[in-house]
Parts: structure tokens; C-alpha cells; sequence
């Protein structure tokens, strides 16, 4: 009977997983610090156009935003604005916006900054070719049309 | 025995876990959603010179107009977005075929001029048919030449194919400095 009684302790013990829930905390802990969400409140309605032949933007940090389209709140009314950061702007703002944000960048990433343009679908081109000649002007010369990514068959 | 029952039994943690688990990959999820994609375009730089667009001869170009009330006009004509591709390709591939259009295909430009009062949708697709007749012949002539289509071209490996590609189908696509027709102009 006592050789019976000491096969039955032989069993392997559960291992201990209390530890798991603090090893994945730090994790999320990690992620919530490391990523950002979303950095910018949007103040105008960016629906944007659909195309085929759109391309990846690399570098997140490489990009400056314009946004562009109808204010989210009637308040401000229903013509298109212009959204620098989190604030509406101008089409004149936007030389001084450029250069303010390339001064914090380091000098040989300056060329390859891309300006990523969201404009709203029912936005008039008369605005868009106005902050283009802008961007000329700042010799921000590469930009993307955001656009969301359309399959075609 | 009395005083043992009492005793605050062990909480089960096991399922903490999971919940940790969940939370983590929504995170994960949420914050990689929005890769931004969008159609590349080089502004020409501004030079305080006239441009020299006498010397282009008129064939050599297609030229494409949207106006106000989103209607395309190619080379004069009246075309439905659908139909501007293929008219695209059969400029750039006419090798002096048809004598409307280009004579070689590094000669060949896309002319494109748009109204203050076009919509963005409707410039942005007229953009996206264009972009997309480029590739589709640098991609046919790539799978011709190569075996591959040119988006498959190894930038590091395949750098003097990739040359030979873009030599022979140079991007030419131009667009007018800015006009406004009377109308809404779209200013703010």
C-alpha cells in the first residue's frame, strides 16, 4: 500500500502560471507607450477617393498631413477648410507650416519628405492646385493623394 | 477544522491571461490599420522662366481636359472615364502608327489640365487611369523584355532593367499651371 501511495506523488506538479498575466501586461504596458493611436483630432470630414494604382507610404515619420474638406461641426460652416495639425489654417499657412516642420527634422531627410494630401472626394480642385503652388514654393515637391485602395477585376 | 474553512480560498488567475491577451491584440490591431496609401506625384519645381511648350509638336501630345462639371475632353474630343486608359496605351504604344497620335514612346507626353471647379474625386481617378496606363506599359514591355512585369523588378538586382523600362516609357505627364473658367471656383 505505501509503494502505491509515493507512485501517486510522482505525478508532475501544474506549473506555476501566475507570472503569465504580469509578462503580458508589460507587453501591452509596452505598446500603449511605444504606439501612438491617433495623434491628431480631426476637424474636417476627409472622405477620400478611391484608385487602383496607390502606393505604400514608408516611413510615418517622413509624412506631413494637410487635411482638407467640410468642417465636422456646421458651426464653422460647409465650404472646405484647410486643417494644419489640429487646428483649421489657411492656404497661406501651409509655407510656414512646411518649413517649421522640416526645421525639426534633420537635414538629410528634408528631400524625402512627403506631403500626404487628404483631401475630401467633393472638394473643388481650385483649393488643391492652390496648396500645390504653395508646396512648390516651400520645394516640398513630393506628394501623395491619399487615396484608399480600390480592386478592381 | 473550523478555523481552516475560513481561510480566503486562492483566487484563479488563469484567465487573467486571456484577458491581458485580448487587450494586447487589440492594440496590436488598432494602432497598424491605417497604413497611409496614396498616389505618388513629383511637383515640377517653380522656375520664374516661361515654359517652352512651342517647341513640342502637337501629336507628341495627348492632351487631356477635365472641366467644372467633371466631363473629359481628350484631343478635342469628348471620352468616358473608362475608356481614357486604353486611349492612354495607344499613345504611348503608337510608334508613329496612327498620325494623330505620339511617333515614339519617349517622345510621347500626357498633357493634363483640369478646372478650379473640377472635383477632387474626379481628378484624382482621371490621375489614377493615367498612372495606370504608364504601368500597364511598362509592365507589358518589362514581361516582354524580361519575363517579369516591372513592379516584380528587383530595384537592387534589376537596377539597368528598371533603367531600360522607364528609358523606353518615360513618364511625361504634364500639367498646366492653373486656369479658372468662370463658375464656382473652389477659392476660400
Amino acid at each position: 500500500m505505501a509503494k502505491f501511495k509515493k507512485d501517486g506523488g510522482r505525478a508532475t506538479p501544474a506549473i506555476n502560471t501566475s507570472a503569465l498575466p504580469d509578462i503580458v501586461f508589460m507587453l501591452l504596458f509596452f505598446f500603449m507607450v511605444a504606439t501612438k493611436m491617433r495623434d491628431k483630432e480631426m476637424k474636417v470630414k476627409t472622405q477620400l477617393p478611391t484608385a487602383t494604382e496607390v502606393e505604400k507610404l514608408e516611413k510615418k515619420s517622413r509624412l506631413h498631413y494637410i487635411f482638407v474638406g467640410p468642417p465636422l461641426n456646421s458651426e464653422f460652416g460647409t465650404s472646405p477648410r484647410v486643417q494644419l495639425d489640429d487646428a483649421f489654417a489657411t492656404v497661406d499657412d501651409i509655407q510656414q507650416y512646411i518649413t517649421l516642420k522640416n526645421g525639426e527634422k534633420d537635414e538629410k531627410e528634408i528631400p524625402f519628405m512627403t506631403t500626404s494630401l487628404k483631401a475630401d472626394k467633393t472638394v473643388k480642385m481650385g483649393i488643391i492646385t492652390d496648396i500645390k503652388q504653395e508646396l512648390r514654393k516651400v520645394n516640398a515637391l513630393k506628394l501623395s493623394y491619399t487615396a484608399s485602395k480600390e480592386v478592381r477585376d | 477544522m473550523g478555523s481552516r474553512r475560513r481561510d480566503i480560498p486562492e483566487i484563479n488567475a488563469g484567465s487573467m491571461a486571456d484577458i491581458a491577451f485580448l487587450l494586447l491584440v487589440f492594440f496590436l490591431v488598432t494602432t497598424t490599420m491605417d497604413i497611409p496609401t496614396g498616389l505618388q506625384v513629383a511637383l515640377p519645381p517653380i522656375s520664374e522662366e516661361p515654359p517652352e511648350d512651342s517647341k513640342q509638336k502637337k501629336r507628341e501630345v495627348l492632351e487631356v481636359l477635365v472641366n467644372a462639371a467633371d466631363q473629359l475632353l481628350v484631343e478635342g474630343s469628348p471620352l468616358t472615364i473608362d475608356r481614357l486608359q486604353q486611349k492612354t496605351i495607344d499613345h504611348l504604344t503608337n510608334e508613329g502608327k496612327d498620325p494623330t497620335l505620339s511617333t515614339t514612346s519617349t517622345a510621347a507626353i500626357v498633357s493634363l489640365k483640369n478646372d478650379r471647379g473640377t472635383s477632387y474625386d474626379m481628378y484624382v481617378q482621371v490621375y489614377n487611369e493615367l498612372t495606370a496606363a504608364y504601368n500597364r506599359v511598362r509592365d507589358d514591355y518589362s514581361m516582354q523584355q524580361y519575363g517579369k512585369l516591372y513592379k516584380d523588378l528587383d530595384p537592387q538586382r534589376d537596377k539597368d532593367k528598371i533603367k531600360e523600362v522607364k528609358k523606353k516609357y518615360p513618364r511625361k505627364l504634364s500639367e498646366a499651371e492653373p486656369v479658372s473658367i468662370g463658375g464656382d471656383n473652389g477659392k476660400i
